[in-house]
């Protein structure tokens, strides 16, 4: 079908502002009198607070007022995370805020402030928390997640004894599920690989430190915060601030970077919101540092793991057993876990699997998602051992990922209880990359060595779920026959709030310069959106954007029938006109016919409004009521199944074996992503997740202290983010480009596995380089490569975590 | 962590520290005895409970010491993007709070505060300086561009403006006027780079949502029209 706007490149309204410097985050608020707000994290990573002395800090010049934890509400869970906290379980958490005339005062304040606090037993690393006597990280908690009661778990000596060293210890898990018939699918197996792994965390550092502003006026919050996601955050950050979200008027329309860590709202968000309320709602601004941000801006959870994976002599995979230990942090963290075993059941389709699984919480800063949470481990942890398994079975490490690959769009299966997939086409993907990267080909230079350089070469594949439903669409035709998208999404900065309010515009027949968007901030009427997170977005708001415009197309024709006579049925869309189907004389404009819904009113202008729309789109409808044609809709089209976003990537390095250095010299991925709508966006987000990508694979990760939990990883320079200077020279892309089966338009989501299919092909390639070594860890950092390449041991010891 | 292993199958592997012989023979701990090193000996001591000031945990603290109270306000002329002001600022003020707070320019953004990101880049002269980490006052006779001062008068993008938009460079934004800046100085000296020397007058330019490859393009694009 020939699209008008879909599919086609186009200038997103808010890029402009972006290179000029006129964008405004959070960080940029200002206001007259605006008080600077700066918080005392916690120097240990866990500690109870005896006492705090504020007599030094309120001397200090400029000092307003100070916010303790005794005057915020607590979360409900042990698990949860505080805003401020008498009980820090990790370092650099908020325990109080101060609040001055200058942030250098705030600052000065905060230093001189006395807190004793009390040493308790800490942790950095899961196994060791799972020990006999192994410390827990909360008092008497150390394992939690999602569908797991918080508790405390411990393995027995017997069960380290028997692992050793080397092996992932195989105690009591938190979580099993399994299906098909493991032991049998061993058996039968030509090869089985067998490894113990770990990959680190590593932080989401966003550009932008998770700043925040907020002051009160005529009983009403305003708090401009940093998030992905604005409809979808405001709820919950009413909650955190403890008003009815009526009562809170959020702005987010610029987010610097989240990835997973800004999803949704955040206890740190709330906090300039109270200490405003403290006094008397003068506008407080809390800017967090860079160091801040790494305490508090949540981070990729790490695993230590183990895989037994059984394959046939054509490289089908007819067993997988799966275990793996995840790191929480210090709260209930993300299930990065339960996504390893789903994203190995739809990348892989085993014929059996066992997943196994136990989350323990150390005193590391708070796990949140982060791009591809648990996926892309997943992809880094396994991808390597599919190529230990071809190269023992002596077949083609592609050959052996295209016999388990779901390709032909229905029929592959997913999760535990094998359900069904809206479409799939890993293989099509990984046959198109192969052929646009010359795999069969180039792949043959593998092992090359040019003086210190060795070529290498490989693949990666990456899955997440990519889109929800039953949220709500709402966009209305004012009477100079403008569309107005409203979008609740977010700006995460993917341009995905624009490029599906198009499909609006594309069912409707509109121009794009006759389409105004309106997003960013509650004052701008948002539907009930979900976030901007979870590569969803693109399936889920192009099916409440066309909902919407279909009850507006609907709409119109009635308004057309009504007032030039006959039937709804009657009418078509032309040219941003409602005209008789054969007669094009008898019709009216889009603008004429918004001036007649008003005229109407009832449900044509928005008085009158669905019944199973969401409250905030009642609130949002009601606000715009009577000044156009609404149409407005909840998303009720049939969904059944997992919206899988699939990639395949390929790579080309040199590892120099003299220096432990990687150079990238060519990268091909293709995404499995239905239909494409903004391919230049798609393009950024292909190039821009796989930077990322090799971040994760060669050099970001967390490093403590043991002795005293200190993290050794906070500022950008030892986080190690990739930058111009690591990039390949080439980054080809390209799109399966076949239709989603149950999307009208046939699109779902891509962003997280464009991370993850990177990362495991750069592992894969250096793994190529070095004859099939196998690191079984993530980062693969230099030394790392080094001492594989003189065939010395590793420093590290073989399942440590959270060090180097 | 306690080292146990390898295994011992004549031992009792009960939950709980130490494993005993079956059929009460002589105890064999069958890990490591504690290495008391200085470092462990701290350790045992800060974790029995021993109340101890927040900011002496091994002389730690998350927050910076306080300011030099003698550091007073001056007044300075500081011109920036073509206009001068005069304003009181304090010796120890970094440029991007002056611009940020002071001047009301908020284009120039603070990812670090300490010399890293490369989001708070401004133009001293045609030399590009990280705001964050220049003293106020040390530029008081240069004039100082910010993102704000690259666009013409009226408002016309410059080229590389425009060329990071056509070519969908930025992602969040939010080291877009570091990159515009660096790369508007870069042309100025250099107008026909080749990528190689684009990408090594970029690299102090960090952008994590990884759109380095669109910004290449957009300078080599750009680079084209000036």
């Amino acid at each position: 079908m020939a699209y008008k706007l879909i599919g086609k490149n186009f200038t997103p309204p808010d890029i402009e502002a972006k290179v000029t410097g006129a964008a405004t985050y959070a960080e940029d608020f200002r206001a007259d009198g605006m008080a600077h707000v700066k918080f005392y994290g916690s120097p240990m990573p866990h500690g109870r607070v005896n006492n705090i002395d504020l007599s030094e800090a309120e001397k200090v010049p400029g000092f307003l007022t100070a916010l303790l934890p005794d005057e915020v509400k607590q979360p409900e869970s042990p698990v949860g995370q505080a805003i401020l906290s008498d009980e820090a379980v990790y370092f650099g958490q908020p325990i109080l805020a101060i609040a001055a005339e200058t942030e250098q005062a705030a600052a000065d304040a905060v230093a001189a402030v006395r807190v004793d606090m009390e040493l308790l037993p800490f942790v950095t690393n899961p196994l060791e928390s799972l020990q006999p006597d192994g410390p827990n990280a909360l008092n008497g908690i150390n394992v939690a997640g999602q569908g797991i009661d918080f508790q405390e778990l411990k393995w027995s000596g017997r069960d380290f004894a028997l692992a050793g060293e080397e092996t992932l210890p195989l105690g009591t898990p938190a979580l099993e599920w399994s299906f098909g018939d493991i032991e049998a699918g061993f058996a039968n197996a030509a090869v089985i690989v067998e490894e113990s792994f770990v990959h680190a965390s590593n932080a989401h550092h966003a550009m932008e430190p998770r700043s925040a502003a907020a002051y009160w006026e005529g009983g009403k919050c305003h708090v401009w915060g940093s998030t992905q996601s604005t409809a979808f955050a405001q709820p919950g950050l009413a909650n955190l601030i403890g008003i009815s979200p009526s009562e809170l008027v959020f702005v987010s329309e610029f987010c610097g970077g989240g990835f997973g860590g800004k999803a949704t709202t955040y206890p740190l968000m709330a906090l300039p919101a109270l200490v405003s309320r403290k006094l008397n709602g003068r506008p407080c601004l809390l800017r967090v540092s860079r160091n801040e941000e790494y305490n508090n801006g949540y981070a990729r959870a790490g695993f230590q793991g183990w895989a037994k994976l059984g394959f046939n002599n054509e490289g089908r995979m007819l067993a997988a057993d799966i275990y793996v230990v995840q790191d929480l942090g210090s709260t209930s963290g993300f299930p990065d876990f339960n996504n390893v075993g789903s994203s190995a059941i739809i990348v892989f389709q085993p014929e059996a699997i066992r997943f196994r699984a136990t989350p323990v919480l150390t005193n590391t800063v708070p796990k949140g998602a982060q791009r591809g949470p648990g996926e892309n481990q997943a992809a880094n942890m396994l991808e390597p051992l599919l190529d230990k398994a071809a190269r023992e079975l002596g077949i083609d490490r592609l050959a052996l990922r295209l016999a388990n690959a779901p390709g032909g769009g229905v029929g592959a299966k997913y999760g535990p209880d094998q359900g069904p997939v809206t479409s799939a086409y890993l293989r099509e993907a990984l046959e198109k990359g192969a052929e646009a990267f010359n795999w069969e080909e180039r792949s043959k230079q593998s092992g090359v060595r040019n003086g210190s350089k060795v070529r290498g070469y490989g693949i990666g594949q990456a899955y997440h779920t990519a889109g929800s439903n039953g949220f709500d669409g709402l966009l209305r035709i004012t009477p100079d026959g403008i569309l107005h998208v409203h979008t609740g999404v977010g700006n995460l900065g993917t341009f995905s709030y624009a490029s599906t309010s198009r499909i609006a515009a594309e069912v409707l027949g509109y121009d794009w310069d006759r389409v105004v968007l309106e997003y960013g901030g509650t004052t701008r009427h948002l539907p009930w959106n979900l976030g901007q997170f979870g590569s969803n977005t693109n399936f889920t708001m192009t099916r409440t954007n066309y909902v919407a415009a279909m009850d507006a197309a609907q709409k119109l024709k009635e308004i057309a029938a009504a007032t030039l006579g006959g039937n709804a049925e009657d009418y078509e869309l032309k040219e941003e006109r409602v005209v008789k189907t054969g007669d094009e004389s008898v019709g009216m404009s889009f603008a004429e016919a918004a001036q007649k819904a008003i005229e109407t009113g009832g449900r044509y202008d928005g008085h009158e409004l669905p019944e199973d729309i969401n409250p905030m789109t009642v609130a949002s409808a009601s606000a715009i009521a009577g000044t156009g044609l609404i149409g407005v809709a909840k998303d009720n089209l049939p969904k059944e199944g997992t919206v899988p976003a699939l990639a395949a990537a390929f790579v080309e390095v040199d590892v120099d074996v003299e220096t432990g250095k990687v150079d990238i010299l060519d990268y091909h991925c293709v995404a499995d992503c239905g239909t494409v709508i903004h391919p230049m966006g798609l393009a950024a987000q292909v190039r821009g997740g796989a930077v990322m990508g090799f971040g994760l694979a060669t050099s970001e990760r967390h490093v403590y202290d043991p002795q005293y939990g200190r993290p050794n990883a906070q500022s950008l320079y030892q986080a190690k983010p990739k930058t111009y200077l690591d990039i390949p020279t080439q980054m080809g892309w390209s799109a399966v480009d076949l239709p989603d089966s149950q999307n009208p338009l046939g699109m779902k989501g891509i962003g997280e596995p464009l991370e993850g299919a990177a990362s495991s092909a750069l592992i894969t390639a250096i793994s190529d380089a070095l004859g099939g070594h196998l690191f079984n860890r993530t980062p693969v950092v230099t030394d790392m490569i080094l001492n594989a390449a003189e065939g010395r041991p590793q420093s590290h010891k073989p399942l440590a975590t959270n060090t180097v | 962590m306690t080292k146990y292993g390898p295994y011992d199958p004549t031992l009792d592997y009960a939950p709980g520290p130490a494993p005993t012989r079956k059929g009460g023979g002589v105890e064999t701990p069958s890990w490591k005895p504690l290495h008391m090193s200085r470092r462990n000996f701290l350790r045992g001591v800060v974790c029995s409970g021993v109340v101890i000031g927040g900011s002496a945990y091994l002389f730690s603290t998350t927050t910076p010491a306080r300011s030099d109270t003698r550091a007073v306000e001056r007044l300075v002329r500081l011109t920036v993007n073509g206009r001068t002001h005069s304003i009181e600022v304090p010796p120890n003020e970094t440029l991007a709070h002056t611009i940020r707070y002071r001047l009301g320019l908020t284009g120039t953004k603070i990812g670090c505060n300490q010399g890293e990101c490369g989001a708070c880049t401004v133009l001293a002269g045609d030399t590009t300086i990280y705001s964050c980490s220049t003293l106020t006052h040390r530029v008081r006779e240069v004039d100082i561009t910010t993102v704000e001062g690259i666009a013409g008068p009226d408002g016309a993008l410059h080229p590389v403006q425009q060329a990071f938009i056509d070519e969908i460079a930025p992602q969040c934004g939010f080291c877009t006027p570091g990159q515009v800046v660096t790369a508007v100085a870069l042309l100025k000296k250099n107008p026909k780079p080749t990528i190689e020397e684009a990408r090594l007058a970029m690299s102090g330019n960090l952008c994590r949502c990884g759109a380095y490859d669109h910004y290449l393009r957009g300078i080599m694009k750009a680079a084209e029209r000036v």
